[in-house]
């Protein structure tokens, strides 16, 4: 059996909801393939009639402001992410997660929608997307609407998506103001099925030493992309000290739900290294939120 | 819509009809013949596919053609410009081939395009931004340090329009006119142009594809098989069956204990048994009927490691039990040993399987070749078999057998070989493709893809090791005993005699009295396990080694110290009791790692082996380890180690050199050619080689135990020798001068003042009815069986490393920022080749240290594609020193002794031994587990 028999490339929207409406089915939505081709050649996912291309679709690829938003195309490849100067200033963790996806050459056709659709709840640029606040613009035959970026995840593999129905056009990020910063860092564990086995992005308004708001996420932390709500509450309006910190990752532990995964990571290896990493990334945009103050 | 696909490769247009399902890579390959971009995985993982697509790199393996349409795509063979009818290379090819980081070759293609990429973006970058460039672009070869400083000279030569600049490699201490000096692989520039052909770049007319069926459960008996559908299927052209072998049914290195496919009612032992076999007009059509057969099992109970396959009412998976052999080393008295020891410890380690990940897989082509009637021979057709072999004679005897022919019905034709390392010694497709080619008379290529490689070839034995060892107070080991069992796997391979050097060489290389070593070498349902670089001593050094650091712990003494103390010198008597007479590098090269140490890190002798922290990074602690090691070169232990050479003078004055031995990477055709070039007093590219064919080239023996540099290298010079002898008798007598007045110098022979070219001697000779073609077979000094007493090997190497490792307390991660290494390799022919090996065997050795595990299910293989199989790439290389020390061994060519192997033995336990001085955990498991690691330091600090 082949792959896939039709290999189509609308140019636009509106062609594709047309061959939504008229081609072969199966129809799969195909990104940089990075996650499918893999699916496809393992035998993990049957061979499909269509494959429809999204990186041929214009609105698909815009990185851009609109307004007082930033919208990133769900087919813009990983790689442009992680250097373009938008996202520097506006999503600094989207840069980092960006970055360490990979290799260049899958970077280069790996894209952030897929990323994101495959609705792993520790993919990197998910975690980072989850800090950031963003909104996803979902396209289908009826019409484009946006919804809360969590609402796309059902559970680990499973987003909200209908299949073959809807598209993930892309994310609005609220812009980045004086005083806010984001990071994001991960950890990797090199042996055997190598994978990050925790990661953890955090966005966060500072004023002098007291932080305003702070949105953290924290995957694999539940079975879809995972945010500290407590513990976001808790900080919101508290000074910045190591005792807020460890008052703040207590609540975060107390709530978070780190499963052992074979041959990856035990929870409560997790739960020890989480620690570190939340210190280290909550640390890093407190002090990237110094620079961007208006004095 | 468009059904056409329009692009431009290396700036030529193409238009092409959409094939379903077809990826870039299999376009450019297949359709477009530019075979120059590999396929190492099909995963995304590799980057041997790299190609660029509007200027930027991409992986083709995973890349929808179809998506191709109006880009612009640079391969491998778009680099390298045509200027006046000469082919220019592009500075970074030129680099690469300069600075020696073309091995195998295999990853070159990708490595060049993602470097050319960076360039194009970054004209000046640093270690940094290479590493991160080149971060998924693997080479198992692994000479990375080579391959960032190519690039930094091809960066340079592009921004300053200079030649690229040479490495600076010292040459050897005991150089002569060509040898001890650096010199270039021969085939180094094909393989930077991508013009290099590996089998599966091969096609034949009417070509069919084949597809094992394999069995996918570890141990059962097959009941039933239906290979009706099969059959059935369009594009089918055979389906062959057990019943269809002709010859015998097993095949095997040294016991013929493996089934060339599992028959009704017959045992099926690991989930690698191939079942049936088919061929078809297209690889897709293969795998879908190779799917559509049919087998019911009756599943068997398990055996998943040798301790469980030793123990009594266990099944048993061959007709004489589950041990394959158990091997013994006994030297002087244990209780008198134990009984003299002040302090006594003992411990037990554990090693998994590994496995080679060679970045080429498995691929054979069976071609049938109609038999010269007019010459009177009525035979069938015979076969050639083109294949990236280890040992090609094998191979013809295997396939020879199983066909039930005469062996001189096969000839074998050894291809490019993208890396072997042990792992292309057994024969995979090679007798399939055979059997199927002859029932229909076609071509067959039989691929592996990188599931059915990880699934089916053998690997590196999983090891359990206890070693109990005993000291006076003063630091002399007096007593080491040693018990190990060794997981085989389903067959044979070559596990006896991998295991056999694990059990001498598992009292490390010291000078100890009394000594005794068990070792079970048992079969299991896990894959066969045989010939993997280091032969056995990887795992056993590493329990040795780490028994050493504990003991050096124990006694309050330097662990350089000790080992230097404990060493194996000249006139010490090993464990299998050879006494060595020369040729003992070892202290030399614990001294010179050490000096090294002390200078790089500017520390003195009590503060190498602590722990060290910067004030801002409390937790992230750093120390070095050391270990040493030896390694037999040859095959020792009793077997006749032989290898043949021809050297031929040509008509236009140039020679060539035969042997069949295997170069798949490491650089033995360098050797060859430049010994050769020694020995007739020539320039080195006056001097062809050819290796690996079995028509063509005399048995050079298999290429294992870091045996060729020294017995084909030695026939190469003998042969070499003998030709020049007949030369010097042949001139002596035609101007009727004495011998000695008869000079070879510089490519031109003086005869008492008549100076004759190479091409003048050629015509001489045949004028005089001689022919000036030499074959000689050397053998290489008689060795004596484990057990006598006697010289169990003619030689061995040792190697010295010192590893440098940052430990992070609170994760547990491992970051190794230096290795020492020092290697007495006896004399080093060609300084750049061997800088490449060792290399390559030190970050071999680091990813058996850190990320390197085979995972097995119950006898279900779990790493089944190479994501699941961490190979280190650039971005795990830490700085490597090499250091060579030549302590000539007197039969060697030049002095020389094996290399391949040492450098990769120590690199583990000076990397565990490192981690344990940093932060105090004894890793006595590899690969390291960080999570072990920070649960163990939690643990003690009570958190
Ligand atoms: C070698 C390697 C290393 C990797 N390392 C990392 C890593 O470090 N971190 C990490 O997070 N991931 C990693 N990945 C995973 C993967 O590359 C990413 O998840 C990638 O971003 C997926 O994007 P894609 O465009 O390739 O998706 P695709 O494979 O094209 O698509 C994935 C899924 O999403 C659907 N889809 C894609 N786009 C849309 C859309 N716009 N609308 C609706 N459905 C859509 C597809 O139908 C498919 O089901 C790695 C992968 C490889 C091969
Ligand atoms: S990455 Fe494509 S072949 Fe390995
Ligand atoms: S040269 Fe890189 S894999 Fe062999």
């Amino acid at each position: 059996m082949n792959l896939w028999q039709n290999f189509i490339r609308p140019k636009n929207l509106s062609e594709a909801m047309d061959a939504f409406a008229r081609a072969a089915r199966p129809l799969v939505p195909i990104a940089g393939g990075t996650d499918l081709m893999l699916d496809l050649e393992q035998g993990r996912h049957e061979p499909v009639q269509t494959l429809l291309d999204v990186t041929s679709i214009a609105e698909m690829t815009l990185l851009e402001v609109r307004g007082n938003e930033l919208f990133i195309g769900a087919a813009v490849p990983v790689n442009r992410i992680s250097l373009d100067p938008l996202i520097a200033t506006h999503a600094q963790a989207l840069a980092e997660a960006a970055a360490l996806i990979a290799g260049p050459q899958v970077r280069n056709v790996a894209t952030l929608g897929g990323n994101v659709a495959h609705a792993l709840p520790a993919a990197d640029g998910t975690i980072a997307l989850t800090a950031l606040n963003a909104e996803a613009e979902i396209a289908g035959i009826t019409g484009t609407h946006r919804i809360p970026f969590q609402e796309l995840f059902l559970g680990p593999g499973k987003s909200s998506l209908k299949h073959g129905e809807e598209l993930l056009v892309g994310f609005h990020l609220p812009l980045t103001n004086n005083h806010q910063a984001s990071c994001f860092k991960r950890i990797m564990r090199p042996q055997g099925v190598a994978l990050p086995i925790i990661n953890c992005a955090v966005w966060l308004e500072r004023e002098n030493d007291k932080v305003n708001q702070i949105r953290i996420a924290v995957g694999p932390g539940a079975s879809t992309p995972w945010r500290a709500a407590e513990a976001e509450k808790f900080l919101a309006g508290k000074s910045m000290n190591d005792e807020t910190i460890n008052a703040a990752l207590e609540i975060l532990l107390a709530q978070i739900g780190f499963r052992s995964s074979a041959r990856r990571a035990s929870a409560d290896y997790r739960r020890h290294i989480v620690d570190g990493l939340f210190r280290d990334v909550i640390q890093s945009a407190w002090e990237r939120a110094v620079l961007t103050l208006k004095l | 819509m468009k059904n056409k696909i329009s692009l431009t490769v290396n700036n030529i247009q193409y238009s092409l009809d959409p094939i379903p399902g077809e990826t870039l890579a299999d376009l450019l390959r297949n359709r477009l013949r530019l075979t120059g971009t590999k396929i190492g995985c099909g995963e995304a993982e590799c980057g041997a596919c790299t190609v660029l697509v509007d200027g930027e790199p991409i992986m083709s393996c995973i890349y929808p053609a179809e998506r191709a349409d109006g880009k612009n795509i640079t391969t491998i063979e778009g680099l390298a410009q045509r200027v006046h009818e000469v082919m220019k290379l592009h500075p970074l090819q030129e680099a690469f081939v300069e600075h020696g980081a073309v091995q195998c070759g295999f990853c070159i293609p990708g490595q060049i395009m993602t470097a050319y990429a960076l360039l194009k973006r970054n004209p000046n970058p640093n270690s940094d931004e290479i590493r991160f460039a080149l971060k998924d672009t693997l080479c198992r070869c692994a000479g990375y340090p080579t391959i960032e400083n190519a690039i930094i000279a091809a960066a340079e030569s592009l921004r300053t329009g200079e030649p690229v600049k040479l490495p600076n490699i010292p040459d050897s201490i005991h150089t002569h006119n060509v040898v001890g000096h650096t010199h270039l692989r021969p085939d180094a520039i094909e393989k930077v142009t991508g013009d290099a052909i590996y089998t599966d770049d091969l096609v034949f007319d009417g070509m069919l594809y084949a597809k094992a069926r394999r069995a996918m459960v570890p141990h059962a008996i097959l009941k039933k098989l239906d290979i009706t559908k099969a059959k059935a299927l369009k594009g089918v052209v055979a389906v062959l069956t057990a019943d269809d072998i002709p010859g015998e049914h097993n095949h095997g290195l040294v016991i013929f204990d493996w089934p060339t496919m599992i028959g009704i009612g017959e045992r099926v032992r690991y989930v690698g048994d191939a079942l049936a076999i088919v061929a078809a007009e297209s690889q897709q059509i293969a795998e879908q009927a190779s799917a559509l057969i049919e087998a019911e099992f009756d599943l068997q109970p398990v055996i998943t490691n040798p301790v469980q396959a030793r123990q009594a009412g266990q099944p048993q998976l061959h007709p004489n039990g589950n041990l394959l052999k158990h091997i013994k080393v006994r030297k002087g008295d244990m209780d008198k040993g134990f009984a003299e020891a002040d302090v006594i410890l003992e411990h037990t380690f554990h090693t998994p399987i590994t496995d080679h990940a060679f970045l080429e897989p498995e691929c054979s082509i069976a071609v049938p070749v109609k038999p010269d009637r007019s010459s009177g021979d009525l035979s069938g057709f015979r076969l050639e078999i083109y294949v990236g072999s280890q040992i090609p004679y094998q191979d013809k005897t295997q396939v020879a057998r199983v066909m039930g022919w005469d062996e001189s019905r096969v000839r074998v034709v050894g291809q490019l070989m993208g890396g072997g390392f042990g792992g292309k010694e057994d024969v995979m497709g090679q007798i399939h493709s055979a059997m199927l080619a002859n029932v229909t008379g076609r071509p067959v290529k039989l691929l592996f893809d990188r599931h059915e490689s990880l699934l089916v070839h053998p690997k590196r034995h999983a090891t359990q090791i206890r070693v109990k060892i005993g000291a006076k107070k003063n630091g002399r080991i007096v007593a080491c005993e040693s018990e190990l069992y060794g997981d085989t796997g389903a067959y044979a391979s070559l596990g006896e005699k991998v295991m056999t050097r694990a059990t001498t060489h598992s009292a490390g290389p010291y000078d100890i009295k009394h000594v005794r070593a068990d070792c079970y070498a048992m079969y299991t349902n896990n894959p066969p396990a045989g010939a993997f670089r280091g032969f056995g001593v990887t795992q056993s050094a590493f329990a040795v080694e780490s028994m050493m650091d504990m003991l050096a712990e124990k006694l309050n003494i330097e662990p350089v110290e000790l080992r230097r103390m404990n060493a194996l010198h000249v006139g010490s008597i090993t464990n299998t009791g050879q006494e060595l007479k020369e040729s003992v590098g070892l202290t030399e090269c614990i001294d010179r790692v050490e000096g090294e140490m002390l200078k790089v890190s500017g520390l003195s002798k009590v503060e190498l082996f602590k722990p060290r922290v910067t004030l801002d990074t409390p937790h992230l602690v750093r120390s070095w380890g050391f270990a040493a090691a030896y390694k037999n070169t040859g095959l020792g232990g009793g077997a006749p180690d032989i290898s043949g050479a021809d050297v031929e003078l040509y008509e236009d004055g140039t020679f060539q050199v035969r042997s069949s031995s295997a170069e798949m990477g490491q650089g033995l055709v360098s050797v060859m050619r430049m010994i050769v070039a020694e020995e007739m007093s020539v320039a080195p590219d006056k001097v062809r080689v050819l290796v690996m064919d079995t028509d063509l080239t005399p048995n050079g023996g298999p290429t294992t135990a870091s045996r060729q540099t020294y017995v084909t290298g030695n026939a190469s010079r003998y042969a070499a020798k003998t030709l020049r002898d007949e030369i010097t008798g042949s001139m002596a007598e035609k101007y009727d001068v004495k011998p000695e007045q008869i000079k070879f110098k510089d490519g031109i022979v003086h005869v008492n003042g008549t100076s004759l070219t190479y091409a003048d001697v050629y015509k001489e000779m045949k004028g005089m009815g001689k022919n000036p073609c030499v074959r000689y077979e050397y053998e290489a000094p008689k060795t004596q069986p484990l057990g006598t007493g006697g010289d169990m090997h003619f030689a061995f190497s040792f190697g010295v490393q010192a590893a440098e490792v940052e430990v992070n307390t609170q994760t547990g991660e491992v970051r190794v920022l230096k290795v020492i290494a020092a290697n007495d390799v006896g004399m080093a022919v060609n300084p750049l080749g061997l800088r490449g090996q060792v290399e390559g065997g030190v970050m071999m050795g680091l990813g058996n240290a850190l990320t390197e595990e085979f995972i097995m299910d119950n006898g279900y293989v779990v790493t089944d594609h190479l994501a699941r199989y961490r190979v280190p790439g650039i971005m795990l290389t830490p700085e490597i020193t090499a250091i060579i020390v030549e302590h000539p061994t007197a039969e060697g060519p030049y002095g020389a002794k094996g290399v391949g192997e040492i450098c990769s033995i120590p690199t583990t336990p000076a990397i565990t031994n490192a981690i344990y001085n940093a932060v105090g955990v004894r890793i006595d498991k590899t690969p390291v587990d960080q999570e072990m690691i920070a649960r163990e330091i939690w643990e003690r600090e009570g958190k």
